[in-house]
């Protein structure tokens, strides 16, 4: 950890990234629920009584988010509002991209987390420096020469696990993991190829172990996938295996249609599953060294078309932790038609200036390299 | 050249056209079509007889509930037994050409009957006209229920289904979100298409699935002027579908869609730009374009051949086939589309309208174990069919073979297939190890299995 000193964070912090696909919807996550311009524009889809949580005289969550709330109140809970970036692209695709690289105006196939990565394990020593949870690898985690275990279920994972009849397991693996050596320079197979191959090989079975040396009395919802790709991280978290980001994914917030159940139940999932993850972090005693980041790739318009709301531009993000400096931070957007971008709230908070601070105050790495730029961070993480 | 070697190189070609516009096949397979020639090959991939498959009937009876099916998950296993013996490979490959482009999720859609109906139309018209084509997908009810399309309305127009028909359907957007149309294009074409949408019809059953037909309402169509992309007139969708097509744009970005599908995941900008040439000199006649593209020297090339990531259902259908197993449907082939899902491609419900993300990122080190296992799973199925045919290859290539000889034999067997000179060279190392390989004899059959085995957990088995 020879980056630390420089960013004057002796304590690195592991990061846990919960990704909201499909552009969850600002304006219904946090309600500003005493400005009438949000009722004018939103006939159909405004919340309101007791669909909305007020967390002071402006602001106040949707009621599905009971759990944030009591985190909210506990000071764990930072609320980044009007987060966005220039120059907005209403493309899941693109504005996702650029959530993952943060490159609004290239595109790359790096991603933030893998570079951020490459930076804490330059050596590529620990093959499960960054797990991910679900199916297939985001664009954040992606990064050439950086391994990231992607996993779908800890107990069966691993190579010729189930492989019946095996004439000698032992000296397949051992080819297999000779044909896998990484070769300098490009060539057939990829190097890209080769390194996965690698990295696979070296993480399953520290990742397979996990679950046998977790205990915890935390019932996640077994219907939920969110909070079962928690539960797994919690189980990694447990093993001590030198994890230092963590990654899951929930949708579709695309709720172009039909928001108000949609929505609902995206953020029942959510904020509960959240809410055991974080019981069980605390029970293991990895408040102060664990962090969340929620983000979505944006927010939606600010009139609702009738059932439901459109792309849109900029977004509420979340950070918790017990070393998060809690609070609701930025300034609400104004909905004046004057204020607006083309029919959405225009961002006040760069949400690379987030990243710079979570690189350097959370996770302990150089934001520059990542970022390719300085970005001035943000005071939202107590030293 | 000697005759031997011209015909390896002919068994070699159609075995890599067959991986293409396929999903592989086995040896004998392979030989029938040589036989046949490779452009004669082409023509039959090319014209395939649509129509209700014999055992269709068959099908039903086993799977019950994926008739009429009500969600995804009952339809899993009709689409998962076609991708499994289906003898017309390009109908099924061009099915899932389209299914990644026009991305239709099961997970907002949640109506199984719905997504086959759009398989099968990409069955039916998705080796024909892309006009025709993206004027299907458009009276889709599935797409427009999926885009929204019902409720965009004359006075509130939801600009869902216009923009991505446009971005991710027909025009597309460059690496930086930029395209050759602009914002007030999207919301012309939106405008355009309000008044399309779908209503359902009774079910077939006491409480099944509602299909649904399409439904144009012409009180809530916004037939007033609109521009879009230069153009001015009162147009509807269909009007807005024929400037499309008649784009550049449009010719490049399908042909780049169809490179990137059938041969290789670094695009040539040539061999894309003639593709696009093709497509409008045809009037984007699909079959012409994969005729033209299937007989070039491009794609015969040793430039392209093995440089392409298999998708996960071209691994699990293409390993599943070659053990030649499913005599009737059961839930050893309805399974199959379970392990393309844990390893990223989840069939009849793709991640978002943009389908998949393909090429070297199908492969991740959590999906390339789950690739690697079921692999080695089904090649080591030694009483089926196709895995005992495969033994008895190898036995034919000689009593006594050194290891060298084993690892070429295995290789031909799997379906003349080839590995890169390193992983080859630790494979001869691999069997060395014991010595000779006595085929026939039982330890000779264990050997095999496991050379069959090591030989789909290389790095080399994930390209096609």
């Amino acid at each position: 950890m020879a980056t630390n000193k420089k960013n004057g964070h002796k304590n690195p912090k592991n990061l846990v990234v919960i990704q909201l696909s499909g552009g969850n919807d600002y304006l219904n996550t946090t309600v500003p629920y005493q400005d009438g311009l949000y009722y004018d524009f939103r006939p159909n889809m405004g919340l309101k009584g007791e669909n909305v949580v007020p967390l002071d005289e402006k602001i106040a969550f949707n009621s599905h988010m009971g759990p944030f709330k009591r985190l909210f109140d506990r000071d764990k809970m930072a609320v980044l509002m009007g987060i966005g970036y220039p120059e907005p692209n209403r493309s899941h695709f693109r504005s996702m991209d650029i959530w993952h690289t943060a490159e609004p105006f290239t595109s790359s196939s790096e991603g933030w987390l893998g570079k951020a990565s490459s930076l804490i394990d330059p050596a590529g020593k620990n093959p499960v420096t960054t797990v991910n949870f679900g199916r297939g690898l985001p664009r954040a985690l992606a990064s050439q020469g950086v391994s990231v275990a992607s996993v779908g279920a800890l107990e069966s994972y691993g190579l010729y696990t189930g492989l019946a009849g095996a004439r000698n397991r032992d000296a397949m693996l051992d080819t297999v993991s000779r044909i896998y050596q990484p070769m300098a320079d490009g060539g057939f197979p990829s190097r890209r190829i080769l390194e996965t191959g690698r990295g696979a090989l070296d993480g399953a079975d520290l990742l397979r172990e996990a679950p046998s040396k977790y205990t915890s009395d935390i019932e996640y919802p077994a219907d939920n996938p969110i909070a079962q790709s928690l539960k797994g991280i919690a189980q990694v978290m447990s093993a001590n295996l030198g994890t230092r980001i963590y990654y899951a994914a929930h949708g579709s917030f695309d709720t172009h249609t039909n928001e108000l159940v949609n929505h609902a139940l995206l953020w029942d999932q959510v904020s509960t599953a959240v809410a055991c993850f974080w019981d069980d972090v605390e029970r293991q005693g990895k408040g102060q060294e664990t962090v969340i980041w929620m983000f979505s790739e944006f927010g939606r318009r600010i009139a609702d078309n009738g059932a439901g709301t459109d792309h849109g531009s900029g977004g509420v993000a979340f950070m918790i932790g017990d070393s998060v400096k809690s609070g609701l931070y930025g300034e609400y957007p104004k909905l004046a038609q004057s204020d607006q971008l083309d029919g959405d709230v225009r961002f006040n908070t760069d949400f690379r200036q987030v990243y710079a601070t979570l690189l350097e105050d959370v996770l302990g790495v150089e934001s520059e390299p990542v970022l390719k730029q300085k970005f001035s961070k943000l005071e939202l993480v107590k030293s | 050249m000697t005759t031997v070697a011209t015909k390896q190189e002919d068994v070699a070609a159609v075995a890599h056209l067959l991986r293409r516009a396929g999903f592989g096949a086995t040896r004998d397979q392979i030989d029938q079509y040589a036989a046949r020639g490779y452009e004669a090959t082409v023509e039959e991939l090319l014209n395939p007889r649509y129509g209700e498959p014999e055992d269709q009937d068959l099908m039903d009876r086993y799977f019950i509930a994926s008739v009429e099916a009500r969600s995804p998950g009952h339809a899993d296993p009709q689409w998962a037994w076609r991708l499994a013996t289906s003898e017309k490979p390009l109908e099924e490959k061009i099915a899932l050409f389209w299914h990644g482009l026009f991305a239709v999720g099961g997970v907002k859609l949640d109506h199984g009957l719905e997504m086959l109906t759009e398989i099968d139309l990409f069955r039916r018209a998705g080796l024909g006209s892309f006009r025709t084509i993206l004027f299907e997908i458009s009276r889709n009810p599935g797409m427009m229920y999926w885009l929204d399309n019902q409720n965009s309305h004359k006075d509130a127009p939801n600009e869902n289904y216009g923009r991505e028909l446009l971005e991710l359907f027909s025009m597309g957007i460059d690496d930086l979100g930029g395209g050759a149309y602009k914002e007030d294009d999207v919301k012309a074409a939106a405008r355009a298409f309000t008044g399309w949408a779908s209503k359902p019809t009774p079910p077939p059953f006491f409480l099944g699935p509602f299909p649904m037909e399409f439904r144009f309402d012409p009180s809530d169509h916004d037939g007033a002027e609109k521009s879009f992309l230069g153009k001015t007139g009162n147009f509807n969708g269909e009007d807005i579908i024929d400037i499309i097509v008649s784009e550049r744009a449009t010719a490049r970005f399908i042909a780049k869609r169809l490179y990137l599908f059938f041969v290789s995941d670094e695009p040539d900008e040539g061999e894309i730009e003639r593709l696009a040439d093709c497509f409008q000199e045809t009037g984007g006649d699909i079959r012409s374009i994969l005729r033209s593209l299937f007989n070039s020297d491009h794609f015969k090339s040793a430039a392209v051949r093995f440089r392409k990531v298999k998708s996960p259902a071209e691994l699990v259908f293409g390993a599943a086939r070659l053990t030649d197993r499913f005599e009737i449907p059961d839930m050893d082939s309805s399974t199959l589309a379970n392990y393309a899902l844990f390893m990223g491609q989840h069939l009849l419900n793709p991640p978002s309208v943009e389908g998949w993300h393909e090429g070297e990122e199908w492969v991740d080190s959590g999906s390339l174990l789950e690739r690697i296992n079921f692999a080695a799973s089904e090649v080591g199925r030694r009483t089926s069919p196709g895995v005992t045919r495969m033994l008895r290859r190898v036995e034919s290539a000689g009593s006594d073979l050194q290891p060298g000889e084993f690892v070429e034999a295995c290789l031909d067997a799997l379906g003349a297939i080839d590995l890169s000179q390193r992983s080859k060279a630790v494979l001869i190392e691999h069997a060395a190890q014991d010595g000779p390989v006595l085929s026939g004899t039982p330890d000779g059959a264990e050997r095999t299995i496991e050379m069959f085995q090591l030989i789909v957990s290389t790095p080399d088995y994930q390209y096609c």
